[in-house]
């Protein structure tokens, strides 16, 4: 991960190409102007790259995020993945009067035989029922809003603990950097996933809860490195030597100088891990390690509980998928486009 | 060179040892602890008692440990009580684990095979049709749970159209002679054909599911290595020497775009470990994945405790390796 501090990597005459990037756009001006218009685009672009060295920090200059929004605005791929986004946390927010049916409510279990275990599509239950006769629709609606808070405290979780990690391995740096490191390396050492599993694994009764913090606890490594990476990039920076020539305390540089300039990699790395924390979830599900109580559903849950049934009727298992992909793709694409536009590198 | 590698192995060593501490306290903080995992629901206090005094629980943490080292390092792991019932766990381990080998070589095969060229001509057409598709495609990629992946697949290519057999290694009941136990190595070696034609076909889904781990990966990697690389200098410089095009894209572009690839394929291999946890257990695949999946159902520690002990030691030195392969090909990485 790149660091978007205030000092721009400053590579002069050639054009930096972003190297992560989904769909940058090569350069508008110099398929307009020919080859004369690349060279002179190309010279204006070493001068605006100086330009912005020099103004990036000052008041008058543009900041980091607006220079960041400008270009996300006209981003189509950002702009699928924050509506995909948008639209799933409104669901989930209005979900209790988006459902038509009460998703614990076993309307159709008179359809439910041993022939026939899911309810047919009918009038007032457009995708049928599950095998507990309980509508779908209803479910897969309501079943946002968990999904939701799965993954965001997931996220947060990760991230607070990597916050602990990171500052006290970046900020202090000396032994504990080294101590705190070599945990940390120790543990992305494991497969992450299977460490997930390792530790839903301890509890003797899984819920919602212990699946959140088998997910939290590996994402904890990958914050921690990110913000160790990132402060140690601006340690010898001039903000931070000045600070230190005014006095400022420890604390507070970490804290009100070091610690703001780390935001862009964690926002983009926390929308990444979002949607790894709702399929990580599933995954769990799926081994038995997730939440058995299934009155409040969560999609990751209904989709590892459609397994027996994915031979015969794939369809309740197509469902819950369908809303984890979608989801997943919407905060990865907005994660992926957000790291676009912040690095300095991919900047025109 | 040397002083690399042996910093490495220091390093390796020390994350073992971390390791065996975390899986220590693991099994220590299992649900009810040690006895209750191994005595199971059948436990009374007075055997559970004995057990205790027999396992040495009562004794100091450090001579637990200790004593915890020294039967992993003699490889006595314990009894299986749900894989293999009764059965020493560590067999669990060594008679699966070729399975997984297979299953994993033919994934990161597939994914290579697709993956490199795929990301080179994406990066040459950057931007076209081609670039645009296979990004969205590996996008989309990530975003699918593998598990779901494996049931489409079985789903269409097993129950729907019956081309592919939906389970298993082999066809229960094949004449064929197994060695090795890498199922299509063994058949090969004995010209068994139809044999390993058999055990091909059973690979073909589930490696297919467990190689879109590594393909969206080491696509995006390819392609934004060769971006990177066909802006150096050098390039600039063979194609004004007047090279031919497939001189500059094997020895000068490939050959440098491909030193990542090399990187990642290695960190790739703890998520393949993680993903054919999922999709062995789609497939009814009979390797350490599906071992792991039933450990974990059946609450099987004995296994699970090996299982995972020997996936991590098999991801630190593989990526050992990977880097000490780094560091021949790459001069810089030793500094």
């Amino acid at each position: 991960m790149t660091n978007p501090g205030p000092a721009p990597d400053l590579t002069p005459g050639v054009p930096t190409p972003s190297t992560t990037g989904a769909t940058t756009d090569p350069t508008p001006d110099a398929r307009r102007h020919g080859a004369l218009g690349a060279l002179a685009d190309r010279k204006k672009k070493r001068i605006d790259a100086l330009a912005e060295a020099g103004t990036i920090s000052s008041e008058e200059g543009v900041s980091l995020w607006q220079s960041a929004w400008r270009r996300l605005r006209r981003d189509p791929v950002f702009l699928i993945g924050a509506v995909i986004v948008l639209l799933f946390v409104l669901v989930a927010i209005l979900a209790p009067w988006l459902a038509p049916h009460d998703p614990r409510a076993r309307d159709l279990i008179g359809q439910v035989t041993p022939a026939t275990p899911i309810p047919e599509p009918q009038p007032g239950y457009p995708l049928g029922g599950d095998n507990a006769g309980r509508d779908m629709l209803s479910r897969l609606i309501v079943g946002s809003r968990q999904t939701l808070i799965v993954g965001v405290l997931a996220t947060l979780g990760g991230l607070a603990g990597g916050l602990v990690l990171g500052t006290l391995a970046g900020g202090i740096s000396g032994w504990v950097d080294t101590i705190v490191m070599r945990i940390v390396d120790v543990m992305l050492s494991i497969p992450s996933l299977l460490m997930a599993f390792s530790i839903a694994a301890l509890f003797a009764r899984p819920s919602q809860w212990t699946v959140i913090l088998a997910i939290a606890i590996i994402q904890i490594p990958i914050f921690a490195r990110l913000l160790r990476g990132s402060m140690m990039a601006q340690r010898h920076s001039d903000h931070v030597l000045a600070a230190r020539a005014l006095g400022v305390r420890r604390p507070a540089i970490v804290f009100r100088h070091m610690l703001p300039n780390s935001l862009g990699p964690v926002i983009v790395q926390g929308t990444l891990v979002l949607a790894v924390s709702i399929i990580d979830a599933a995954a769990l599900s799926f081994l038995g390690l997730g939440n058995p109580d299934d009155s409040i559903p969560e999609w990751g849950q209904m989709l590892g509980k459609a397994q027996t049934f994915f031979n015969t009727y794939p369809h309740i298992a197509v469902y819950p998928a369908l809303c984890i992909i979608v989801v997943a793709l919407g905060f990865t694409l907005m994660g992926e486009s957000l790291r676009e536009a912040l690095d300095p590198k991919s900047r025109r | 060179m040397l002083r690399f590698i042996v910093r490495r192995l220091l390093q390796a060593l020390i994350a073992l040892f971390v390791l065996s501490v975390l899986l220590f306290a693991w099994l220590r903080s299992l649900p009810g602890g040690v006895v209750s995992a191994l005595l199971g629901e059948r436990g009374t206090p007075e055997s559970a008692a004995k057990l205790r005094a027999q396992l040495g629980l009562d004794d100091p943490i450090p001579v637990q440990y200790w004593r915890f080292l020294e039967r992993a390092v003699q490889g006595d792991f314990g009894v299986s009580n749900g894989v293999y019932r009764g059965q020493p766990a560590l067999d669990v381990f060594t008679q699966r684990f070729p399975a997984t080998i297979e299953l994993s070589f033919f994934a990161i095969l597939i994914a290579l095979t697709f993956a490199i060229p795929l990301g080179y001509f994406a990066a040459r057409r950057r931007g076209g049709v081609l670039d645009t598709g296979s990004v969205v495609f590996s996008l989309v990629g990530v975003a699918v749970p593998v598990f779901f992946l494996a049931y489409v697949l079985k789903y269409l290519f097993a129950v729907r159209w019956g081309l592919l057999p939906p389970s298993g290694r082999q066809t229960v009941g094949i004449n064929a002679t197994h060695i090795t136990n890498f199922y299509v190595l063994d058949a090969l070696m004995t010209r068994e054909w139809d044999a390993a034609w058999d055990a091909l076909k059973h690979l073909v889904l589930p490696a297919l599911a467990l190689s879109s781990i590594p393909f969206a990966v080491v696509f995006r990697i390819t392609r934004a290595a060769v971006i990177d690389v066909m802006d150096e200098d050098y390039v600039r410089t063979a194609r004004a020497k007047g090279l031919t095009a497939r001189t500059i894209r094997g020895r000068h572009i490939m050959r440098n775009a491909l030193i990542p690839v090399v990187t990642i394929v290695g960190l790739q291999i703890g998520a393949l470990l993680a993903g054919a946890v999922l999709t062995e257990k789609v497939f009814a695949f009979q390797g350490i994945g599906q071992a792991l999946a039933i450990g974990f159902e059946l609450r099987d520690y004995p296994v699970l405790q090996v299982l995972i002990m020997m996936a991590a030691l098999i991801y630190i030195v593989v990526n050992l390796l990977v880097d000490i392969a780094y560091a021949v090909i790459d001069p810089r990485v030793r500094l």
